[in-house]
């Protein structure tokens, strides 16, 4: 006797319901913990931010975040303007917007603006936002910009702390999907921070970027004029995209700063 | 009492999933650089393995056997979305760590070949001893290669390092001891492997094939 299961109606409405009950339970889910996950993806926007401008609690090897309940308030102290510059895509700076102007222009906190979708505006031609996140800490102010890329698998991303000189003074990175042990240790303090005090301008003021270099000959990291920092072992492409994003959105900082010293 | 401690204990030495079935493999030279992460990867795997084959088997009888290849697979994506959605939500930190893992679940061939090998033809409770047994198994393997991995190609366990500072040349680095960059790529995983392999066949003859 066939089978109840091996008939092609069976089958058919078998595969009906499947996905009827699938999507009825994932859409639900996905509806209820949306709120939240949001949520969760804003503070640790936050939390990026003021790890790259040092307002972390780092033990003495790995990267600790401030814990979340406190983040908001660290975010609202530490960080005292958040400057949207909006740049043609010749780079030439059209407006420079304070955090106020640019709510009341689009209605949102200028620390949530999509790197992606603005590289993808400059893409087509069309102005792009740069948000930069003013800090001050013990006296000193920070310029943190974010930038986002691609690695061998995923997206990579990551914000960077600057001073006026455009010396790096703090970084982070994450990813999404990188190689657990190879790519994914962009976010290990060891590669991290390699970054400080490194220079992004020569000494003749031009843009250079920071190269990750395998065998720069300088793994301690002390030449720090040098525009590079250690490679990971058997990271060649994440690494790469870390200098390609690095070169690519931190260039078009690079004529506000020139205004900042114009002051 | 025999045969149901048989289903945890076979699949940890003579009908390993990884050395005798082959199945896995994939992330076993994926994610093995380090030992958190296989461990972190055994973890998940037992998790969705033992879920997955109850679920997979409590619906054996009424699965239409022309497309129950692709049932089993909207099962595993579906539990494993649902756990990431969870984390995300409430457990956010853990999630980011897991992250990297979720596609490599999905596409975890000791899952399909579990649930196409035993949960279709067992009832949910020794499914789950299978799930758990298999997923041990496929833990053991990894742990063993990410631990060998992390010691000689990078110098550390579980970041930790335990031979040296191979910069400031202390430890065995002063008598001139090199990290072997090669254990952290992929083919290194494969001979490690294969050396488990090796050493578990010469040990029960019965294991080699003609």
């Amino acid at each position: 006797m066939e089978n109840r299961t091996d008939k092609n109606s069976y089958t058919v409405i078998f595969a009906i319901g499947m996905v009827i009950v699938v999507g009825v339970i994932l859409a639900g889910l996905f509806g209820y913990t949306k709120p939240m996950i949001t949520q969760n993806e804003e503070i640790e926007k936050q939390q990026n931010i003021l790890y790259a401008m040092g307002v972390n609690e780092n033990d003495e090897t790995s990267a600790v975040f401030v814990s979340t309940d406190v983040a908001p308030e660290e975010f609202g102290k530490n960080i005292t303007e958040q400057i949207v510059i909006t740049v043609d895509s010749s780079g030439k700076i059209l407006k420079t917007q304070t955090r106020e102007e640019y709510v009341a222009e689009y209605n949102k906190e200028p620390y949530l603006i999509d790197v992606k979708k603005q590289q993808a505006k400059a893409k087509r031609g069309e102005p792009r936002q740069l948000p930069l996140f003013v800090g001050n800490k013990d006296g000193k102010t920070f310029y943190v910009a974010p930038i986002y890329g691609k690695g061998l698998w995923d997206a990579i991303w990551g914000y960077i702390a600057m001073d006026e000189n455009m010396v790096v003074q703090g970084a982070y990175f994450d990813h999404k999907g990188e190689t657990p042990g190879l790519g994914a240790n962009i976010k290990q303090r060891y590669f991290m921070d390699d970054f400080y005090g490194e220079h992004l301008l020569t000494e003749a003021g031009v843009f250079k970027g920071i190269t990750v270099a395998k065998g720069n000959a300088d793994p301690k990291n002390e030449d720090k004029t040098d525009n590079e920092v250690d490679a990971i072992a058997g990271a060649t492409i994440t690494g790469d995209g870390v200098t390609a994003m690095i070169k690519k959105d931190l260039r078009l900082y690079l004529p506000y700063f020139e205004t900042l010293k114009g002051n | 009492m025999g045969k149901d401690s048989k289903l945890i204990l076979d699949p940890l030495t003579d009908n390993n999933p990884i050395t005798i079935q082959v199945l896995g493999i994939c992330s076993a030279l994926a994610i093995t650089a380090e030992l958190e992460a296989s461990i972190v990867m055994s973890i998940s795997v037992l998790f969705v393995l033992g879920i997955g084959n109850v679920v997979i088997s409590l619906m054996r009888n009424i699965i239409p056997s022309k497309i129950r290849i692709i049932v089993q697979l909207i099962v595993v994506a579906t539990l494993v979305i649902i756990v990431d959605l969870v984390l995300k939500a409430f457990a956010y930190e853990l999630s980011k760590t897991l992250s990297v893992f979720v596609g490599l679940i999905i596409t975890n061939c000791i899952i399909m070949g579990r649930f196409e090998a035993f949960a279709l033809g067992n009832g949910p409770y020794r499914s789950f001893l299978d799930g758990i047994g298999n997923a041990l198994g496929y833990g053991v393997i990894l742990i063993i290669v990410g631990f060998f991995r992390e010691l000689l190609g990078s110098g550390t366990l579980l970041g930790i390092p335990v031979l040296g500072d191979p910069i400031e040349k202390t430890g065995l680095y002063a008598i001139g001891y090199e990290n072997n960059g090669f254990m952290l790529l992929s083919p290194m995983a494969l001979i490690v492997v294969g050396i488990i392999i090796w050493v578990q066949r010469s040990r029960n003859k019965a294991l080699i094939e003609d």
